[in-house]
């Protein structure tokens, strides 16, 4: 599985970072995660608000942080 | 948009509105509010004399229970319209913002982005990711600026402080002037032809198609409103307390009229000077307008001080460095020129007409 946190480095992008690292980890799936500050690539996602989490090339959450159930809920079926 | 996918049933479909027991305690909550709010005067004139034994005529004592009843106040009033303002805005995201726009023409472009501006959610950490957003979709240069511009000028802080301190005439009258710097500025800068200032990158980017937006229920907008209050007053406080202690400090201890001299109608220079010392200054709202509030109580103009908070909202030293990355130099220095002397009419304008 592949994770990209999508932010330039406000507050809100480390702690969407945060919440995405500890809910991979407690379900204990195989998956990397990345956090991603350039523009550039922000924008193939389409992405205009930030923070974003991208899952295997699908943009998940745009705009806010997410709870990690809901990470839990992407990453564990 | 629909969500696509259909196989799989939704697991533990989530409530879609609110139940009786929510709805009892937003009653509830918004009784507490009303009872406290109505009695904050008194409450603190009683703080100020019976517990700490202050005279309210006094220096000390007036600077007290100024403090004392502002600071709560104006908590309480951007609690309750943070609130109304992140329940409205969860239908106005960035995405939705950008299909209204883009191939606008100019003139009603600029007018309908500097009004989106100011519901569609903000925050200077997206200022980039929205102009590349905007401008690869083909919202004309001009368009987009009037957005940029509008949105952190015009928001719901900014507001619930003026009216709070000044008053509604004070308040209608900065989002009017404000909405009109927006539009006007906006317009120059799409009239000045100036796409070629954008940085070259950004022309050459290729946008994804975007998320699937996400279709929320009311029970998730009130939420969302509920967040923005957590998240707004736990990111502004410290500025709404720290800009009513300074002004309780003019409030107490400046004398009377002091400031007319120098910021007075009479000198025609306070107001580029205001311009000039606030666009590098960076404060939200909640920090500048209690200082503004005492500095008119003392004799400043009412068009020096709206161009001097202006100024200290729209444009900083920090927003310039981050949309250097975008614009080439010139197409920012044509960006802070055409704002600032919008703000300088304005400031001329009512030191003038008031």
């Amino acid at each position: 599985m592949d994770i990209k946190v999508l932010g330039p480095g406000c507050p809100k992008c480390k702690e969407a970072e945060k919440v995405v690292r500890e809910a991979v980890a407690a379900a204990g799936v195989e998956a990397s995660v990345e956090k991603i500050t350039d523009f550039q690539q922000m924008m193939q996602y389409g992405v205009m608000s930030t923070p974003a989490v991208v899952l295997d090339g699908v943009v998940k959450v745009v705009g806010r942080v997410p709870s990690k159930a809901e990470v839990l809920a992407w990453i564990t079926r | 948009m629909k969500s696509q996918c259909c196989a799989r049933p939704r697991i533990a479909s989530p409530a879609r509105g609110l139940s009786l027991v929510e709805w009892g305690i937003g009653f509830l909550a918004l009784l507490v509010w009303g009872l406290v709010y109505f009695r904050l005067q008194g409450f603190a004139a009683w703080l100020t004399v019976s517990v700490f034994g202050l005279d309210p005529a006094s220096r000390l004592g007036s600077a007290v229970e100024f403090f004392l009843y502002d600071t709560p106040k104006v908590l309480l009033l951007l609690a309750l319209v943070v609130f109304g303002v992140g329940v409205v805005r969860s239908f106005f995201t960035p995405e939705r913002t950008r299909r209204l726009l883009a191939g606008r023409r100019e003139a009603v472009g600029n007018v309908l982005a500097a009004g989106l501006g100011t519901v569609t959610p903000f925050c200077s950490c997206s200022a980039v990711p929205l102009f590349l957003g905007f401008v690869t979709a083909g919202v004309p240069l001009g368009v987009t600026f009037s957005f940029l511009i509008s949105a952190p000028m015009v928001n719901e802080i900014a507001v619930v402080l003026l009216y709070g301190l000044l008053g509604w005439k004070v308040a209608a009258l900065y989002v009017g002037t404000g909405l009109t710097v927006a539009i006007a500025a906006g317009w120059v800068i799409g009239r000045l032809r100036l796409e070629s200032h954008v940085e070259d990158w950004v022309r050459a980017i290729r946008t994804g198609e975007g998320p699937a937006e996400e279709e929320r229920t009311f029970r998730q907008r009130v939420f969302y409103g509920l967040d923005a209050v957590r998240d707004i007053l736990g990111k502004v406080w410290i500025y709404v307390v720290a800009g009513i202690a300074v002004g309780a400090g003019i409030h107490g201890y400046v004398p009377e009229g002091v400031l007319a001299g120098i910021m007075g109608k009479g000198a025609w220079w306070s107001v580029p000077a205001a311009v000039a010392i606030g666009i590098p200054m960076y404060s939200n709202a909640a920090g500048i307008v209690p200082v503004v509030q005492a500095l008119l109580e003392k004799g400043a103009a009412l068009g020096t001080v709206l161009a001097f908070m202006m100024s200290v909202i729209a444009l900083s030293l920090p927003e310039v460095v981050i949309l250097r990355k975008v614009l080439k130099p010139r197409l920012i220095a044509v960006f802070v020129a055409v704002v600032g002397l919008g703000i300088l009419l304005v400031g001329y304008l009512f030191n003038a007409l008031l």
